[in-house]
Parts: C-alpha cells; structure tokens; sequence
C-alpha cells in the first residue's frame, strides 16, 4: 500500500472513530438543548433552548448539590495534603524504625480503596456517629497511600542539603517542610490536587450509602437520585441534569487542558 | 532542648518525630484499610446478628453458602468476564487512539478531545447518558440499527445484551484515559529507531511489532494492571445504569456486596463475599509485583 494511501484511510478511520466516540456526548448534548419533543428526533430547525436545564435546577436542590460536592471536594484535598505531607516526609528522609514495612503496608490501600470494605467502614463510621455527614464521606479517602506515595517520591528527589541549611538557620521539621518542601513540590501538590478533585468530584458508591439526606449528598448519589425517582422518562431533563453535574469539571478540563493530563500522567493512578 | 544531647537520645528523638509526624496518617490507615479488612475476614465465620443477640461463629458456613449460591457465581463469572472483555479492548483502543493522535493528523486536537472527554465525566452522568443512548425503540442507537434494517433491540433490558451493553460504557470512558499514558511513552521513543528501520525498508506492521509494541510494553503492563484492578471494583455503571438485572444478567462482585449487605443487611454472607473480593485484588497484586518487578512505572 503507498504511503499516501495508508495515511488517507488512517486518518479516515481516525475520524470515524473519533466521530464514534464523541456520539454519546453530542447526543446528549442535543437533547439537553433542545425542548423534550426533538429529545429523539433530529432536525436542524428545532428550536434552542437551555429550558432543559432550568427545569432540572428548579426540580431537584442542585445547588444544594453543588454546594455539598464543593465543601467535601475541597475537604478531602486540603486533609489529603496535609496528612500526606507530614507522612510523606517522614517515609522519605527515612528516619523511623520499620519504616520500609511502614511503606508498604501503607501501599495496600493502593488496592484496597476504602469502597471496597463498604460493609466494615460502615459500621466504622455508625460507631463515630458520623454517617449521613460529609466528614463521614471524606474521613476514609483522608489518608491516600496514592498521595503518600506520590509525595514520598517528590521529597526523596530534594536534595538534602537544602534540608540541612534550613535546620542550621535552626528551622525546626514542620517549618523546614513549609519552606523548603511545599516549594520545591509545588507541580506535584498541583498534579495531586487536579486528580484528587476529579476522583472525588466523581466517587459515587461511598457517598451513597453514607449519606441520605438533601444536606449531605453530593451531586452524583443526587443525580442518582433525580434520575431514578422524579423524572421518569423525560430524557432531555436527565440529560440537562447529568451535564450540569458534570460541566464544572469539564470546563476546567477544556480550560487546562495540558495541565489535567500531565497531572493525570504524573499522578499515574487514580 | 539541651546544645548537645548525647548521639543516642537525639537519634532516638529523630525516630520518634518520624512516627508522629506519620501517625495521622497510620491511624486512618488502620482504621479504614487494615482493620476493616482483618475484620471482614473475622465476620465472614460468623452469622449475621440479629438484634441484639451476639453473632454465633459458624465456621464456614458462609463459604459454603456461597458455593450453593448460584447469584455468586453468576457475580463471579460475569467479573471475570467483564475483566477479560473490557481490559485488553480498553487497552488495544488506547493504543490505536495514542497512534493517531501522536502522528500529524489532520484535527489532532479535536480528535484527543473525543477520546478524552469521556474520562472527565462522572460515571453516574455517563451512565445516564448511555441509558439514553440505549433506550429501546427511541435510543439513537436503536435508530441507527433500524436505520440499517435491524430490528429495535432493548440493549439494557436483555440479558445476552446487558452485560456487553455496560462493557461498552467502561471501556468508552477508560480507553481515553489510558492513551494518555501510551502518548507519554510514544514520546519516549528515540526518532532514530524508526529512521534505521526506514532505512532496512521495514513495513508498518514490522515496524510496530519490533519497535512500537517492545517499547510501550512497560506501559501496556501498567495499564494492565490498573485496568484489571478497576474492573473487580465496577459498580457505580451497575447501580446506576441496571441494578444488576435483568436476572442478575449484570450483576458483578462489588454490587452483589452491596445488595448482600445494604438491601439484604445480610452482614456475615457480604463479608464472605468481601473476602473473596480481597482475594482476588490479593492475586491482581501479585501479578503485579510478578510483571511490573521493583514498580517499573512507579519512580
């Protein structure tokens, strides 16, 4: 085959297939727009409209939602980083004793993710009276092996002088950590945060069966909720819902886009 | 502190700060990760206590419901299958997708757009999506089959479909995410390589097998893995998209969990069935030790 050739049918499939890819989202996307009657029936001359969307807002509390999502996304990533950080360093200028086991012991959760032991971490959180509370739906993801891990790495990488010059300007550890670690560590923390909040903005098992109230709930057990009771089959509504739940993020994506995925890429794992 | 305490205190000291400056994190550690899954193991030789009357143990008796239980081994069969499927498709797109998307390509950005997209979304947004997609009769997909004279068919609501019919949505929302690691690897690769095998006149294929695919190997292990490890833990497309139906046709290890234990509040048989799922995350994470080594991909 000649090369031209080759590239002409590479580039067709390309597209075809990309065309594929994108069809759940651009359908989507028409029926959200557009009023219920064109939800399943194309024709360019419907009509626009973002009514869809203001009839899902005004029949669920999506901005209670919204609300609840950002506290506990927001939550989780600053207990993340701090927690992370502490034990982070401790792993990587290696001064405990068994600190090796430590590590790895911490890397289980890497496997066991807390949504795994749903039945146990339940009853955890009945006995410390924090079920139905976003504490409750965040305290389990507090302490991430992934951001130790990722951490620990980053600390390793700072050389140690720089460590010792602070210590001789008599800084003591926690301050040594805020003025020569955070700084030197500040792609990673971006890095770390980008993935945390689309992991959580995301996470849906564990927050449906911690919570069960408007207060606490965020927007993908609400969403959940709005789809499966009050709506029945009106599919342009479910269809406005689910992109509204989804829109922050994806708006930051389209904004950052190279930042999101050299996040994704250092962070390798979710 | 004193100027110089003596070398021994002041290492001992070091230790110490070592341990507490950890210790938030190894008390959550504990509490939610290895105490849970002690815990799961101890339950699961118990039954579920009613009231307030204590568990009694029964030994393995919830093993051995389990292996009369025929929904647990449809959970169990259907996970394996949907690792078997969904892995090395989601990772034979990523693949193609990462190909396309490094060469000069008319459109390159829109088209990693598409492929993107998808992994930003909430599952429990795609899924709606998807159910929409797949809705019988007026679905667009059902459009388009009738559109080529087939016939309606309700993806979600028949059992030889349902469990593909989720498979779809997994393997759309991961394959993006995973080109993005075959992307960064793709770039890794010396120019130089290619030009000596232009130069010996190597086809395309040759060229892929000897150089593109022993290259990305590293890479295709470690999405392996993750893959496999997110495939055992499926369920957030399960509840949302078929609550395991129709005849438990979908029902996969996770969402047996938590229908055992969260609609049946059959706590002793859940435990048992989370004790077979750790199990076989314990044997993903051996594999993974026995293939990616001292964590290849991990530095």
């Amino acid at each position: 085959m000649s090369d031209r050739l080759f590239r002409l049918l590479s580039t067709l499939g390309a597209w075809v297939f990309g065309l594929v890819w994108a069809l759940p989202l651009l359908y989507a996307l028409w029926a959200a727009f557009h009023p219920s009657a064109f939800a399943t029936h194309f024709d360019i001359s419907a009509p626009v409209t973002t009514g869809n969307f203001i009839r899902a807002w005004e029949a669920a509390p999506f901005a209670r939602y919204f609300l609840n999502t950002v506290m506990l996304v927001i939550g989780i990533m600053i207990g993340q980083f701090v927690i992370c950080t502490l034990a982070a360093f401790a792993l990587a200028r290696g001064k405990l004793f068994g600190g090796e086991i430590l590590f790895a012991l911490i890397l289980v959760q890497l496997m066991v993710t807390p949504d795994v032991l749903i039945m146990e971490n339940y009853r955890t959180l009945q006995k410390l009276g924090l079920i139905d509370t976003l504490t409750g739906v965040g305290l389990p993801y507090v302490a991430s092996a992934f951001g130790i891990f990722l951490l620990r790495q980053t600390f390793k990488s700072i050389p140690k002088e720089l460590d010792d010059a602070a210590r001789l300007e008599g800084a003591s550890t926690l301050q040594t950590i805020w003025r020569v670690y955070l700084p030197l560590a500040r792609p990673v923390y971006v890095a770390y945060g980008l993935v945390s909040i689309s992991y959580h903005w995301n996470n849906f098992l564990w927050p449906l069966i911690v919570t069960n109230s408007t207060e606490t709930r965020p927007l993908t057990v609400g969403l959940q909720v709005f789809a499966s009771v009050d709506q029945g089959i009106d599919w342009s509504v479910i269809c406005a819902a689910a992109l509204m739940t989804s829109a922050p993020l994806m708006l930051a994506f389209l904004l950052f886009q190279r930042a999101f995925i050299q996040s994704f890429l250092r962070a390798g794992i979710r | 502190m004193s100027p110089h305490p003596p070398r021994q205190a002041r290492t001992i000291n070091v230790h110490i700060q070592g341990w507490l400056l950890a210790l938030p994190a190894i008390v959550l550690l504990a509490a939610f990760t290895h105490i849970p899954g002690i815990a799961t193991i101890f339950d699961s030789f118990y039954a579920t206590p009613h009231g307030k009357r204590p568990a009694a143990f029964v030994g393995w008796a919830q093993y051995q419901t389990m292996w009369t239980d025929p929904i647990a081994w449809t959970a169990l069969k259907n996970n394996l299958l949907y690792a078997l499927i969904t892995v090395p498709l989601s990772i034979g797109l990523a693949l193609a997708m990462a190909l396309w998307v490094a060469g000069r390509i008319k459109g390159r950005s829109a088209l990693r757009l598409a492929f993107f997209t998808p992994t930003i979304l909430p599952m429990v947004a795609a899924a709606n999506i998807w159910i929409f997609f797949y809705t019988p009769d007026y679905g667009l997909l059902n459009q388009i089959t009738r559109a080529f004279g087939g016939g309606s068919v309700n993806w979600l609501g028949d059992p030889s479909t349902a469990l593909p019919a989720l498979m779809a949505v997994t393997v759309w929302k991961e394959a993006g995410f995973f080109m993005i690691f075959y992307l960064a690897a793709l770039q890794q690769v010396s120019p130089t390589l290619y030009e000596a095998a232009r130069m010996e006149n190597a086809g395309r294929w040759t060229i892929f097998r000897r150089i593109t695919w022993p290259l990305v190997m590293p890479t295709t292990l470690f999405v392996a893995v993750n893959a496999l490890i997110n495939a055992f833990r499926v369920v957030d497309q399960v509840i949302a998209m078929t609550g395991g139906g129709p005849n438990n046709a979908t029902t996969l290890l996770l969402f047996y969990i938590y229908q055992v234990g969260f609609s049946f509040w059959d706590t002793g048989y859940a435990a048992a069935l989370s004790a077979l799922l750790l199990a076989l995350l314990g044997l993903v994470s051996m594999l993974q030790f026995a293939l990616l080594g001292r964590n290849v991909h991990y530095r």
